[in-house]
Parts: structure tokens; sequence; C-alpha cells
């Protein structure tokens, strides 16, 4: 069975090919890496997962199922959970909040019991409540679940959002620019989270990713891309002495 | 400070914080029951500040929860008022169905509105939403078999479950119309019940979707939220909303006529979400209260004013007095008056306390529960580069 595959997916932007013809395959419980330059293409086969981008070429297929043409809310719902770059949180809302939106792909109320708030709403939430106090225990979120994200420090807006990922008990998680923002202290907790998240939760991790030593740490497999194009894929140590790749960033 | 000490899940979904804020909830519900008695000449303005209150709750659902700014709620108090008038009077159906009724026709239109609303945003809603109420104005007008048209229809005073009320009596030695008493009682219910349900939807999932629409719709969507299915439920459930606070309008005010629905009555909806704090419940209410007895205070500063500046300025002498009383006078008597001060108020609260009423009242809350340790920099905006918007 495949876990995850990109089949030659491609998006064009007019005349730019952001990304042109990708294939890799994700198996399940590892850790995944994509690499590149700016501008190579990473977050748009993020956002092209998700379903934010419909893709100009290719095919996606997550479980055995062709999620091309899934409409982009029901992603969460087939067990693919994202962050973002720059941290698209909930920002006037708590972290408890935040989290419990997560959950959102698990909702089973309708509308009208809601209104009422009949028991099994009351049930349901509590339910909802226990699944995101693992995450927050698992994440050591505890001081911060009455703050509002507005006034959070930018390193623990990022693990609200790694949280509110992990929130929809997801099968593949992407994570964009993990790393992006945070401090070296902040950076090694991550590279530990991450471990943990493939090993204890058997959560299988894609990850666009800058920096080399988290890369290296943590990565069971890397891609690296240059202008929406592959350039090489292996393990951390053998895409990053690929002379491709070395041109890519170094010149020459 | 007093520290919150939760020991189980359950206490942050209940209805209330806590006891205390619980019992601060039944002593205003007792100062409103009180509250005709104490100041019977004003009941029907206070009638209009509980429906005003209804109104304010339906757009605070949708503005200040979903993000999605509407100028055009007048037009579903409008639809809600004549279908109300239009099932009851005309139809003869009972007052209550009839009430259910007119909150599913304007739910109805609310969802009608909402399916285009669905790829347009901000200022873009806001005009699209103006073209409606227009629209709805004109129908209106001529859809004279059911609206009665330009000559407007009357509206006869509730009857519910056979019960009328009429006549007048001596209360705790106050004279008291029964029939003002009973609609203030009526309104204050269907106040007390839009709260309830409102809160209720807002402590559940698909509240905390309202919120997530407005604050990332890109997140939103990536957590499993159906931005199209959603966004229309707030209009649906707005309008609703409007639909009911339309019917109680139409006896308050006991005449329709098409021009009440107007831009002007949109904008003062507005108004009272942005004083009163958007994105919160007791903004819409603070904000109702605002909207609602202003052009009472209004009206009492254009009597007492002229002559109060005349007094004023009697030192010198009867002429020099006379002639500011008529300036002042002159001046407070302009027609276009009040819609100017509703703008600027709100030009004010945009710029000066763009948290509303609600926000000064944390404020202040906080003041006093951190003293002497308050900084006014804890609610200094920040500029924020954080989120990408490259994908909207």
């Amino acid at each position: 069975m495949t876990f995850f595959r990109a089949d030659a997916i491609a998006i064009h932007f007019g005349g730019i090919k952001a990304v042109d013809g990708v294939s890799f395959e994700v198996e399940k419980g590892e850790v995944f890496t994509i690499i590149g330059p700016n501008g190579a293409g990473k977050t748009t086969i993020f956002n092209l997962v998700s379903r934010i981008y419909a893709p100009t070429a290719g095919r996606l297929i997550f479980c055995d199922e062709d999620i091309t043409a899934v409409p982009p809310y029901q992603i969460a719902r087939r067990g693919i959970a994202r962050t973002f770059q720059n941290n698209e949180l909930f920002e006037h809302a708590s972290v408890l909040q935040n989290l419990l939106l997560g959950r959102h792909a698990h909702k089973r109320s309708n509308f009208l019991e809601e209104l009422l708030f009949l028991p099994r709403v009351k049930r349901l939430e509590l339910e909802h409540r226990e699944a995101v106090e693992k995450v927050i225990d698992f994440l050591d979120l505890q001081p911060y679940r009455d703050s509002l994200i507005v006034n959070l420090p930018y390193g623990v807006r990022k693990v609200v959002e790694m949280a509110r990922a992990l929130c929809t008990e997801p099968k593949l998680l992407l994570l964009d620019e993990p790393s992006s923002g945070l401090n070296v202290e902040e950076t090694g907790d991550m590279a530990f989270w991450i471990q943990d998240i493939r090993d204890l939760l058997g959560v299988t991790v894609l990850m666009v990713e800058h920096d080399m030593s988290l890369v290296s740490a943590v990565s069971d497999k890397v891609l690296a891309l240059s202008y929406g194009r592959p350039l090489a894929i292996g393990t951390p140590a053998e895409v990053q002495s690929h002379p491709d790749v070395v041109r890519a960033y170094l010149g020459g | 400070m007093r520290f919150l000490f939760k020991t189980r899940y359950e206490q942050d979904l209940g209805l209330f914080r806590d006891d205390v804020q619980r019992n601060c909830y039944v002593a205003l519900l007792a100062a409103m029951v009180a509250l005709p008695f104490l100041m019977p000449d004003f009941i029907p303005d206070f009638s209009l500040v509980l429906i005003y209150g209804l109104c304010g709750l339906s757009l605070m659902v949708l503005a200040g929860f979903t993000g999605l700014v509407s100028l055009g709620h007048a037009a579903f108090l409008g639809i809600g008022a004549y279908a109300h008038v239009y099932f009851s009077q005309t139809l003869g159906l009972p007052w209550i169905v009839s009430v259910a009724l007119a909150a599913f026709v304007s739910a109805g239109a609310g969802v009608l509105v909402g399916l285009p609303a669905l790829r347009m945003t901000g200022l873009y809603l806001a005009i699209a939403t103006l073209a409606f109420a227009q629209i709805i104005q004109e129908v209106f007008n001529r859809w004279e078999a059911v609206t009665g048209g330009l000559k407007g229809e009357a509206v006869e005073r509730p009857v519910i479950f056979g019960y009328s009320f009429h006549g007048d009596g001596v209360i705790l030695g106050a004279s008291i119309a029964y029939e003002d008493l009973a609609f203030y009682f009526l309104c204050l219910a269907f106040l007390i019940a839009a709260l309830w349900l409102t809160r209720n939807l807002l402590r559940a999932p698909t509240g905390r979707a309202f919120v997530a629409i407005r604050d990332s719709e890109i997140a939103a969507q990536s957590m499993g939220i159906n931005l199209a299915l959603y966004k229309t439920m707030a209009f649906a459930y707005s309008a609703a909303l409007m639909g009911v606070a339309g019917a109680l309008f139409a006896h308050k005010i006991g005449f329709l006529a098409p021009d009440i629905f107007s831009i002007l009555l949109s904008i003062q909806f507005l108004l009272m979400v942005v004083v009163g704090g958007l994105g919160s419940l007791h903004g819409a209410v603070l904000g109702a209260i605002f909207v609602a007895l202003l052009p009472v205070a209004i009206g009492e500063v254009r009597e007492g004013l002229p002559d109060w500046l005349g007094h004023l300025f009697a030192a010198f002498g009867p002429q020099a007095s006379e002639a500011v009383a008529e300036t002042v006078d002159r001046f407070v008597k302009q027609p276009g008056l009040e819609p100017g001060i509703f703008g600027l108020i709100l030009v004010l609260f945009i710029l000066f306390e763009p948290q509303g009423l609600y926000g000064r009242w944390g404020k202040i809350k906080l003041y006093f529960s951190q003293f002497p340790l308050y900084k006014r920099a804890s609610f200094r905006r920040q500029k924020s580069y954080m989120r990408s918007e490259r994908l909207r």
C-alpha cells in the first residue's frame, strides 16, 4: 500500500512553473524533509498537498486514495494536518480554543444540538477536551492554556500551532519550517518533539526546513528542490553532499 | 487579584465563569425586572433597547465573531417585520408561530445573501449587503399586496396564547400602561433566550469555527472547516435573530413603512457592534443601550442646551444671551445632525477605542485587579507582520 505519493505534480502561475513535475514517496512512520533555496517551491508543494492550490498536472495519493480533487476542508478529515510558515493561529482566541479547533475534523454534534447545548454536546466537548489535554501534556503547553495567542511569544506560538495540528489526530503531519524564528535552544526542543511525534505518536512527518542541523538530526529522507525541480533524494548525508545540491546553494 | 482555581474540565464549559459571575447576572436580571416599575416613563425606550439588543446580537454574530461585515442588516429586520405582520394579520396565524416563521423567512433571505457573499470579504461584502438592502427596500415599496407599499401598514398589538394587554394601572405608586409593561417583558424574554442560544453556539464547535473563519480563513480550512457552509450558517443565524427582532420591532413602532428600514438603520446597527466592542456578547448589549438611548439624550440636549447656554451668557446682557440661545437653537435643530453625530462617534471609537465599551470595561477591571501595577502598554496595538499575506 502507498502511504503518501506525489506523482509528477506541477503547478504553473502564468508562465512561472513554481513546481514542475515533482515526484516523491513518503513511507509510513518516517520524517521526510524537503529542502531547497528560497523560491524553490517547498511551501507551494505543501499548499498543493493541503489542497489550497489545485495542481496543474500530476496526482497526489494518500493511503491508496487519490486526493487530488478532494475539497480543502476534507483534507483534515482524511488525516493530513499542517502548520504554516508564519503562524496562522486564531489570534484573538485562547490557546485552548485554538487547540479545540484542531478537533473540528472530529466534530459530531449538529447545529441544533449546539444551539441548545444538549448533554450530548457537553459530553462530546469533554471528549475533545481530553484529547486536547493529551497534546498539551505532550508538548508542555500547560502554562499557556488560557492565554490569548496575541499575548504569547513567537516561540510558544510555533509550538501551539504544532499542537493544533496534532489535535486533529493526523496520520501525516506537514510542518512548514518548524524552526524559523526560533532560537538555538527552542530549535533543539523542536528536534526532540519531531522525533517524539514520529516515535511515540507514530505520526509520519513531512517537513520543509532550512536549518541543516535540525534536518540531519531528525530526517529519514531528504528531497532537495531548486526552481520547482527535484535535484536529489536520499538520506540527509547523501543529499547534502550531492554536487547539484551544493551548486544550487552555493552557485558555481 | 483573584485567581480562578479550576479542578474540572466542566468549569470551562459552563454558562458562567463561576458562582460570582452567575450571581451578578441574577442580580442584573432582578434589576431588569424592577426597572420598568422604577422608571415607568421610559418603558417604551427600554423596550427599544431590548429589541436593539437582539439586533446587536445578530450583527455581532456575523461581524464580531465571523468577521463578515454587513451594511444591510436593516433589510433583515424589515423582512422579519413584514413577514410577521403578513403571517399574523393577513393570514391570521398564532403570534408565536408567526414570529418563528418570520425568523425562518429572514434566515432564508440570509442564506440567499450569504451564498454570493462567500467569495467576498471586507469592503466588497459590505457593498454587496448594502446593495441587497437597497433591493429589499425597493421590494417593500413595490410589493403592495404583502407590504402595503408606500402607504405603509398598521400593526396590531400582540395577542399571545389568546392574551393581550391593555389599560392602565397603578403599581407601586406609578401609573403604568399594561400594554407597554407586558411588551417590555416580552422583549426581555426574547433577548435573554437569544443570548442564551448564542452563548451556547459560541461555546460549541460551530461558534469556534466562526471565530476561526474571522481570524484566519486559510487555517480554518486546513482544520477541516467548510468555509462555505459555516459562512452561510452565520448569515442564516444572524438573519434569523434579526427576523425575530423585526417581529418585535413591528409591534414597537406600530406602523410599517419601507423607509424605516433604510441604510441609516443598518449603520446604526454597525455603530452598535463597534461601539459595544466587536467580538463580545456584552458589547452587543452595551452598544444597543448606547445607540437606543443616544437619540433620547440628543433630544434632551436639543431642548435644554440653547436656554442653558443663553443663561450662561446672561452676564453679557439680555441681547447677547438671546442671540446665543437663538444661534445654538438653529444649530441643534439642523435636520442632519443625528446621523452626523452617529458617524462622528463611530469614527472616534474606531480611532481611539477599537475594542469598544466592553474593551474599556475590561481595561477598567484590569486596572483595579492589578493596581498599582497596571501598564498602559498592555493594550497598545502592535503591528504584526507575522502572518502570511501571500495566500489570500
